[in-house]
């Protein structure tokens, strides 16, 4: 059975793929259905959805249109998201598979570095961060990436320090397989599936992190993200509820669908489901 | 007092399992009595469905699983309509229950005390003064050393058989007719068991109860049983009085497994000069360090005390011994799993307790192991091939010759090459088994190290198991430190049998010498405790 059949057999994983293709989807022809500036004032302000045609939900405070910041955003907002998880999945795996593999020293040494991370909050140190390096993609990313890390160092830690003693392990070591081969081949398989979870989850919280940063006036300037926009309509909240409700649906859909893939691509990695199910 | 009026009887039960599963019943027509005075032994494999009824008794059935025909009557009652709170209030007061682990079992926070005076509150019965005093007369009954101070100590705190104890003295408080017993003594030692045994047997005759005792060893059934009932797939395959069916088993399945018990009889050792050591251990030393509880103040075990013997090639040296011997710690260290305090493992000369890192790493491969479970053993996430190829991959052989090998060897330990793509999860214990076995001689190793290999398998998994081995061994010519907690077993297949207790050598001599005539106290204590054994002329 192929891969995707495996994770196809997935209801939700499926339906998860398919909200984030159209989100993707929306990114990708933002440009050309809106392919003026989103920042550009269009009509007049407040104007409720549905109300004129071709502004179907609305234009904002200043009169720009909100499913042209809808479409732009949606790159912005995946971007951040995919990238910074894949940043901090890259700085806390192969620590926390270190610290646990080794134990010792070893790990006592890189969990008081990762419990530096820890003591500071998680936001306040983003956006110091962001205001050091000046608000842009990149700062965000970084900044998130930063942040978020160290839970993924303490899961893998946790899942190596059980899994090092397993048999399997003690077996690789003993027909002379290299800690390396054993860390990469024998254990990470065997962590995937905490890991996938926790970084569908990552993922969401990276954008919810942008919301936050760019709600504070910490977001890049130049780009249109759903975080600034559900920021810029919380003083209207009363007076234009779709400022802050498509951009906020928005977000919750895309969490919602990765956090359905995650699920599906565990359930598609893991050999015993397959089997099982066919 | 063996009045016939039968406390529980069971008639046509069937059991229907949820869709899906690897057959549709878990029982099918079952029927048998229970009758006070008697012990009535279950017996089968697992996956017979031995547990399923008793489970059924208890009203405690797993999740999916319905009774889909026939009665459970109890005192003239059907439990199988009876609601959760009326099997609540039989539970504990009119039929008591012991299970197979006692550390699960018991609640690990709560002192011994507490746990079996909570019995008596479900049922509202005596003050909190009365409970407690009832609680110890308990412990006291039971045969635990020192009850006033068992009775404040917490689970962990005691032994695995002290643990059984207390269940006992629990399912005991209210004086239950009815007493299920489900392996109660499997995961306890020999030794340890043999107690339990007589307990339960002795608490029987006391109190004239009914009990209902299931387990998958034979030994334990000669050991204890007035009746037996044999199970396999679901079905009973023999029903009569223990004198019947040990003496005189009517069907083939009974007669199998009373063959699989490793019997008595041991093979004659080769009386050969033995050769230059393959395997050389000198004054092996190794402390570990615990901190202390309430009852233990902190404490060093020795698990190895000057441990010296030796291995000829071509030659299988047997150690035994109980829980907590040494015997594993012993396998780990010379496989260098574990790293000894002092002393020395000496492989053909080259001293491989002093090799180190990437040396080490390179020279692994002249002794491998054979583990315990064989379901921790092996990789869920990698197939079989790569499992038994990874080792020749590991140490240069080219990926297609690794493969092609592995699946030799998998002919070769009867599981077929096809095996070599298929995944851990889709072979049963024994047949993993088999393959962590392909694993180990993927190396061609010169000594294997096979710590319990055949401990967690069923009878006539593990006679089939013990058979494989004892073929290669002739076949290759294998070199083989087989340990395990069996001396029977150990005198099927070894030729030397090492006994170790607390870390010391015991005793040490050919397995004839050890198992016939054996010269240390302990050494025979171990052999009396064996269960069956009494028994076993007639059974053999």
């Amino acid at each position: 059975m192929s891969f995707f059949a495996r994770f196809a057999q997935n209801r939700g994983a499926l339906v998860g793929l398919l909200i984030l293709i159209a989100i993707i989807g929306m990114a990708i022809l933002a440009p050309f259905l809106y392919p003026e500036s989103p920042w550009r004032m269009v009509q007049r302000p407040f104007l409720a959805p549905m109300e004129a045609e071709g502004f179907w939900l609305g234009t904002d405070t200043m009169g720009r249109d909100v499913a042209a910041g809808l479409m732009h955003g949606a790159w912005v907002s995946l971007l951040i998201g995919l990238v910074s998880t894949t940043v901090a999945l890259l700085i806390g795996v192969p620590l926390g598979a270190v610290a646990g593999y080794y134990g010792g020293l070893v790990d006592d040494g890189l969990m008081r570095f990762t419990e530096f991370f820890q003591t500071i909050p998680n936001f306040a140190l983003a956006i110091v961060l962001v205001a050091i390096m000046q608000p842009s993609v990149v700062s965000i990313v970084l900044a998130i990436a930063i942040v978020s890390w160290p839970p993924v160092a303490r899961l893998v830690r946790a899942e190596f320090m059980s899994l090092r003693h397993r048999e399997y392990v003690e077996a690789a070591r003993l027909v002379g397989q290299t800690n390396g081969t054993i860390i990469l081949r024998q254990i990470l398989p065997n962590t995937l599936s905490p890991i996938i979870v926790l970084a569908s989850l990552m993922v969401a919280t990276a954008i919810l992190l942008e919301s936050a940063l760019s709600f504070l006036g910490l977001g890049d300037p130049n780009v249109m993200s759903w975080g600034y926009m559900i920021g810029a309509a919380r003083t209207v909240i009363r007076q234009a509820w779709w400022l802050s409700f498509f951009p906020g649906v928005a977000i919750l859909l895309t969490v919602l669908a990765l956090n359905l893939v995650g699920e599906g691509l565990d359930d598609a990695l893991n050999p015993k489901l397959v089997r099982e199910r066919s | 007092m063996n009045d016939t009026t039968p406390v529980l009887s069971i008639r046509d039960l069937t059991l229907a399992l949820p869709e899906g599963a690897d057959r549709d019943y878990a029982v099918e027509d079952v029927s048998y009595d229970v009758a006070r005075g008697e012990i009535m032994c279950v017996v089968g494999e697992s996956g017979s469905g031995k547990s399923m009824a008793a489970n059924a008794v208890m009203g405690l059935l797993p999740k999916g699983v319905s009774a889909s025909g026939g009665e459970v009557l109890f005192d003239g009652q059907d439990l199988l309509t009876l609601d959760e709170k009326q099997h609540r209030q039989l539970r504990g007061l009119r039929i008591g229950m012991i299970f197979q682990e006692p550390m699960t079992a018991l609640n690990p926070l709560m002192r011994v005390g507490a746990q079996i005076a909570e019995v008596f509150e479900a049922h509202g019965k005596y003050n909190a003064r009365e409970r407690q005093e009832r609680a110890l007369a308990l412990l006291d009954e039971v045969g635990i050393p020192q009850p006033e101070r068992a009775i404040r100590a917490y689970p962990f705190q005691l032994s695995g058989g002290q643990r059984q104890r207390v269940m006992i003295a629990m399912a005991l408080a209210l004086e239950p007719e009815l007493l299920i017993a489900d392996e109660p003594t499997t995961a306890l030692d020999v030794t340890t068991q043999a107690q339990i045994l007589e307990l339960i047997r002795n608490l029987q005759r006391r109190h004239g109860m009914a009990v209902m005792f299931i387990t998958h060893d034979f030994g334990v059934v000669a050991e204890i049983a007035t009746r037996v009932c044999v199970m396999r797939h679901g079905r009973i395959v023999e029903l009569g009085t223990a004198g019947e069916v040990l003496d005189n088993p009517q069907h083939a399945y009974t007669r199998a497994l009373l063959d699989a018990i490793p019997s008595n009889v041991v093979p004659q050792s080769r009386d050969a000069e033995r050769p230059a050591p393959l395997l050389e251990v000198k004054h092996l030393h190794k402390v570990f360090r615990s901190r202390g509880g309430l009852f233990k103040p902190a404490r060093e075990v020795r698990a190895l005390d000057d441990i010296s013997f030796t291995l000829a090639p071509g030659e299988t040296v047997g150690i035994v011994g109980e829980s907590g011997s040494g015997k594993s710690t012993l396998g780990r260290c010379v496989v260098r799993l574990e790293h000894p305090d002092s002393g020395s493992v000496m492989l053909s000369g080259i001293d491989y307790s002093s090799l180190k890192g990437d040396t080490l790493r390179r020279e692994r491969h002249r002794v491998q192991m054979i583990f315990q479970d064989p379901y921790a053993s092996l990789n869920p996430r990698h197939r079989v091939g790569y499992a038994i190829a990874q080792g020749p991959i590991a140490n240069g052989v080219p990926r297609a010759q690794a493969m092609r090998r592995a699946e030799e060897l998998l002919e070769l330990v009867g599981l077929g090459a096809v095996a070599v793509d298929r995944f851990p999860h889709e072979f049963s214990g024994g047949q993993r088994q088999r393959i962590g076995i392909a694993r180990a001689l993927a190396l061609d190793p010169e000594l294997i190290v096979a710590d319990e290999a055949v401990s967690a398998l069923d009878v006539s998994i593990q006679a089939q198991v013990l058979e494989l081995l004892d073929e290669l061994k002739r076949k290759l010519s294998l070199s083989l430190l087989f340990i395990t907690h069996d001396l029977r077993v150990a005198a099927q297949i070894c030729d030397t049998i090492i006994v170790m207790q607390q870390g010391r050598i015991v005793e040490e001599g050919t397995a004839q010498e050890v198992f016939l005539n054996p010269r240390e106290p302990y050494t025979r204590q171990l052999l009396d405790a064996i269960p069956g054994r009494a028994h076993e002329p007639a059974m053999a």
